[in-house]
Formats: structure tokens, sequence, C-alpha cells
């Protein structure tokens, strides 16, 4: 892990009319790492989430990429930068194949025609890469997918553009038991691949499985950073619901920091 | 925990590719199509032995059905609504419909008939005012389409306004004449002219060498890759189907013979099978056809993967015009005259028909050109023979509603077969 972080927000503030959505919330993704950010309903987990990419602009704070102040106004923005968010809601079109999804609205072409060829080979290596392998065959169309097998080819069609950082929006929440092992394994490898991954979920069985450090919000607030090999569920939930917001920026001032009631 | 949904280990080899499992050659096809019927995914099956039936029904009962003479004519009465029905399937693509066609094609065949009017200052060249009449349907296509696009109103009722405008546009131009005849002989070849048997049968060599073309390019950019490609034996049987579909036509109307006139090709038939390829090859080989499909199969995806769904949208209701113009032109030429009775009867609903019974889903996102062309040419077969055994017009009502009741009933039930066997 590189001392710089990948992704770092300083004191991002946010408000919507009389509602401050986000206060002086400081943040940070490292190569390599998943980082897990969790909050109750109305945390301000989401407001984060789309500062980042790019839906909305923070109203204070800074956003650093690479060690360098970014301003992202857009999901063009984002994605040039190796920022790409894989929405809840998928965001596939199911009567196409999986080909066709990877590579929506970016297909090879030559004077408009479509290039099938590498497309479909580099799809392959893709799921190769990512140990994809319950996909029979890159022509299936997703519609004939399981959750876990779709919830793959959207996150395989994030990293598949040299994305540096992959926001994965609860990736579980419609999955059984099988395909979120599925899909949970899946975002365990792209951190070993080196790639930092920013985790939104609810369920912190899920944080607990995959993540290496837990960011906790409440209230808009950043109430705490974790290391999830020196904390316990237990912590995180104290945290989550009852947290005092810390300045944080780092692991070394954190671990446990929630469990101050 | 089924062994399905698990990960596989880091380095575990794919599994092979689907196409791989069965073995090749003739078997293999066969194996492959029985499973395609197993799974509810019948294709074109049901449409072509559909279509074969009703061919065998009217040899035996209609007595002047199965000659040279009225294979030409079914041709010629097809192709009009064919031509409609290509743009309905890029409109049902994208999970929209287009109820104003029957009286844009009217709109486009009444600019014809005006241009080349005699004795006028705008007099023209009957190709220029073909041009001319498809443009300006393109653009009357184009309008309605960025009114649903930009606006968001929805293509039913901005068509159905375009329905009664353009009708009524056409009551006002042609109340004081009746009718207009068209004596231009370039538009009025567009259903009559007749190829010679020798260009005939060039034409047919040309669209049958069309389809291993195309396998043999795909088969050549694939070459040295892992993809999975088409067997040599399914493309050899496809060829050598649409080779006999094509020389077989050719050889039909070759034969035919008018008093001394001798039959032969119909320019109509040669433009339906024209715009087929033009349209298949937009909707399955290039970006634009791609987002189409994208669109219709879930629009807020197209628009988050950066597709521009407005513009995708316009341009697809542009080729609903432009489609509705060229198969309007063709109409008129064959009665060489633009009435009060255009478009004939239940054009848009045959369009519309066509292109279902074809396999186009309503809901968008699931169908092809083909469908429509195969559909077009079952209604023109049914309703060509019908009128040979004397029907009444009721009765070809009600026939030509039970069989699009039927396809589309035997169509959901094999979505539903599809979807219980998970393919």
């Amino acid at each position: 892990m590189s001392d710089t972080p990948l992704l770092q927000l300083r004191n991002i503030t946010k408000t919507f009319g009389s509602v401050q959505a986000l206060t002086d919330v400081d943040f940070e993704v490292r190569a390599g790492e998943v980082m897990a950010l969790v909050g109750d309903n109305g945390a301000g987990k989401t407001t984060l989430v789309k500062c980042i990419a790019g839906t909305h602009s923070a109203d204070h704070g800074q956003i650093l990429f690479e060690g360098n102040e970014v301003h992202i106004h857009g999901p063009k923005d984002a994605a040039r930068l190796g920022i790409e968010v894989v929405y809840q809601d998928l965001a596939l079109c199911d009567n196409l194949d999986v080909v066709q999804n990877m590579y929506l609205g970016r297909e090879v072409n030559r004077a408009q025609i479509l290039s099938e060829a590498p497309m479909e080979q580099h799809t392959a290596e893709t799921l190769k890469t990512l140990a994809v392998t319950t996909i029979k065959s890159v022509r299936q169309t997703v519609a004939t997918l399981s959750g876990g097998q779709r919830q793959s080819v959207a996150v395989a069609r994030a990293v598949m553009w040299n994305s540096k950082l992959v926001v994965l929006d609860e990736p579980t929440a419609a999955l059984g038991v099988a395909q979120t092992e599925q899909v949970l394994e899946l975002v365990r490898r792209l951190g070993h691949q080196g790639l930092g991954v920013l985790l939104i979920s609810h369920n912190l069985h899920d944080v607990f499985e995959t993540a290496d450090r837990i960011t906790v919000l409440r209230l808009g607030r950043n109430v705490g950073v974790f290391d999830r090999r020196k904390t316990t569920q237990q912590s995180v939930v104290e945290a989550i619901t009852a947290g005092v917001p810390t300045k944080v920026a780092g692991i070394s001032s954190t671990a446990g920091a929630g469990a101050a009631t | 925990m089924s062994s399905a949904d698990v990960v596989g280990a880091d380095n575990a080899p794919p599994p092979p590719l689907e196409e791989e499992q069965l073995p090749g050659g003739f078997r293999g096809a066969r194996d492959r199509m029985w499973l395609n019927v197993r799974t509810g995914n019948l294709g074109s099956i049901p449409i072509i032995v559909g279509e074969l039936a009703v061919v065998i029904f009217f040899a035996f009962s209609a007595t002047n059905f199965f000659t040279s003479v009225n294979f030409v004519n079914l041709i010629t009465e097809t192709a009009g609504t064919a031509l409609l029905a290509y743009g309905v399937v890029f409109v049902l693509l994208l999970g929209e419909i287009d109820l104003s066609i029957g009286y844009v094609a009217g709109i486009g065949a009444v600019i014809v008939a005006e241009l080349q009017l005699p004795g006028r200052n705008l007099q023209m060249n009957g190709l220029l005012a073909i041009l001319i009449a498809v443009a300006v349907c393109a653009v009357i296509g184009a309008l309605q389409g960025s009114i649903v696009a930009f606006v968001g109103v929805p293509s039913f009722v901005v068509t159905l306004g375009g329905f009664l405008i353009f009708e009524g546009v056409i009551l006002n131009v042609l109340q004081q004449r009746g009718s207009i005849v068209i004596q231009d002989r370039w538009i009025n070849y567009t259903d009559l002219y007749i190829f010679s048997p020798a260009a005939g049968w060039i034409i047919a060599a040309i669209f049958t060498a069309l389809y291993p073309l195309s396998v043999l390019y795909k088969k050549i950019v694939a070459r040295g890759t892992e993809i999975a490609q088409q067997s040599w034996t399914s493309a050899i049987l496809k060829t050598i189907g649409i080779g006999i579909a094509a020389f077989g036509t050719v050889a039909i109307c070759n034969h035919g013979k008018i008093i001394e006139t001798p039959e032969g090709l119909p320019l109509a038939g040669v433009i339906m099978v024209f715009f087929f390829v033009v349209l298949t090859f937009l909707s399955k080989w290039t970006t634009f056809g791609r987002h189409v499909y994208a669109v219709g199969g879930n629009a807020e995806a197209a628009r988050r993967a950066g597709i521009n769904v407005p513009r995708i949208r316009v341009i697809v209701f542009a080729i609903s015009g432009a489609m509705a113009a060229i198969g309007g032109i063709v109409f008129a030429a064959q009665v060489n005259s633009v009435g009060l009775t255009f478009p004939p009867g239940n054009l848009l609903l045959n369009a519309i028909a066509s292109a279902v019974i074809g396999g186009v889903s309503l809901f968008g996102g699931r169908g092809e050109v083909r469908g429509a062309l195969l559909g077009a040419l079952l209604i023109g077969t049914l309703q060509n023979g019908l009128l040979l055994l004397n029907v009444s017009n009721g009765w070809i009502y009600i026939i030509t509603g039970l069989v699009l009741l039927g396809a589309v009933t035997l169509d959901t039930v094999a979505v539903r077969l599809q979807a219980r066997s998970g393919r």
C-alpha cells in the first residue's frame, strides 16, 4: 500500500436546502483495499457516493485523487479519473448478452460497424481474470443469468475500463446466500488485484467478510474508521447507532473510537 | 449451495462454451435445433411452418393460387406492407408504437403524385420526387419522435394525433380532385417493373451470396481466437435454404405469362428484400442498432452507459416515417394513382400485425427485421388466398385476427417456457 491514498476527501460538506446531509466528512480509500462505508438510513452514504461519482458536487471541501486535487462535475469526469460506480439496480439490459452489456455505450466499432470479435474476446478474458467461471457463455442474454452472475457482470464491466476505484452500492442487497458469497469473493479479489474498492452496505456480515477497513457515517458525520481485524461487529453497530463525531484521518486514531458511549 | 452458484477457484479452466458441447455435423445441427425447440427458443420456425401450411392449403383449395401470375401478384401486394412493417420493427424494439404510418404512407404517395403532375412548374423526375417524399416523411417521423423523446408525451398519443392530422391533410389535398393519376414511369416502376429472366437470376445469386459472405467475414475476424463460431454445417444448410427461396422465387416468377407478355421478378419484391438486408444490417451490425436494442431493453441502463437515448428515439421514428413513405409509394404505384381511399383499408394494422406475428415484442428489446418480412408474407398469402376463394372481407379480417392472436399466444407461451428452462 502506498502512502498516498487513492481517493481522499477532506472536510466535505453538502447541504440540500436546510438539510445538512454531510458535515465536514473526511474519508479515504487506498489502492488495494476494500473500504466499507456503513451507516443507518439517512446517514449520508448515498450523498457521499454521489459526490464521488459526480452526480452531486460538494459545497465545501476537497477531493484528492492519487494525491492531486480534482473536481468531479459529472459521471464522465469520474470515469476519466478511473472511478466506476456499480449501482444497486444494476443497470444491465436484460435483452442483451453479456458481451453487449459489458460494452454498452462503448462498443468497439470501425465506422459505426460493430467489431464483435475483440469485444467477445476481451469480455471472456476479463471474466477469466476475475475468476467469474459460472457464466457458461458470454453470448447468453443477461436475462438468463442468476442474480449473482448479473452482479458479477456489472462489477466486471466497471473493472474492465482500466478503473482504479470501483464503487459498489449495496451489491448483495437482492441476493441469496450462495450468490452473495459469489459476489463477496469477487469484491475481495478486486482488492487483491490492486484496485481501490468502496463497498456500501447495510449488511455488517458482508462488510466483515470482505472489508479491510470500515468507515461509519452517522447523521452526515464520520464517526469512526475501524480496522476490520482489530474490531468487532458490536463496536461498529454502536458507532452506527450512537457514534460521536471524531476528527479522524486514518487508522491510527480510530480503532474503537466509536465505542465512546 | 448449488455448485452452479459458487465461484470457481482462481485457476479453474472456464467451462466449454455451450455451442461446443454439442457434436458438430448434421447430427449436431439437429440436436441443437431440438434443444432450442424443447426450451421454447422457436425462432422463425412456427411462422415458416405456418406459411408453408397456408401455401399448401390454398394450393389445393384455390384454383388460381398456385400460378406464377398470382405469385407475382402476391409479391407486389406484400411488398408495401412489409416495407412499413420494417419501420414498425424499429419502433417496437424501443417499446414505442407508431400509429401514424398508414397516413404518413399516404402523405408520401400524395407528395410523389403532386410532384409528377404534368403541366405544372413543379413537375420533376419521378426519382427526385420519390427522394423528396421519403425525406419529408422522415422529417415528419423525426418531429413526432422529438415530441416523444424530448417532451415525454407517450408515443401512442403523439402518433394518434399524427394519424388524425395526416388523414386530414390528405383529405384536404385530394378533396377537389378526388384522386391523382400517376403517369411517371419511375414511380410506377416501383411496383410494376419486371426484370428479365436473366436479370432475375443474377439478383437471386447476389442476395443468396450475402449470407455466406457475412458468415465468412465473421469467421475470418474470429480466426485465431477462442470465440464460439457458427458451425460450417449450419451455415451451409442456411445458405442452401436461402438459395432455394431466392432461386425458387425467380424460377416461379420467370415461368409466368399474362396472355403473351412474359412475367418475371417484380422490382417491388427486390425493393422489399433490399430494405430487409439494409435494415437487418443496421439493426445487427452497427452501433446504432445495438443502442436501439439497449434502449428498448432498459432505457435507464442505456442512459447511464452514456447512450444518447433521445437521439436514438428521434432517428427510429424518422426511419419509421421514411419506410412508411417508401411503402406508400409502392402501394400508389400498384394502382397508378392516389385517391381518397388511400391508404388501403387496414394498412396500419396489417403492418403492425406483420411485425408482431414475426415475433417482435410490443414491450421493446426483442425481435428482428426478419420477423416483419415473414409476418408480412404470411398475412399477404392469407389475404391473397382467401380473396381467390371468394371469401368475404368480414371473414378475411376474422381469420387475420385469429392468426395474429394465435401467433402472439404461441410466442408468449414460448417465452414462458424459455424462462422456465433458464435460457
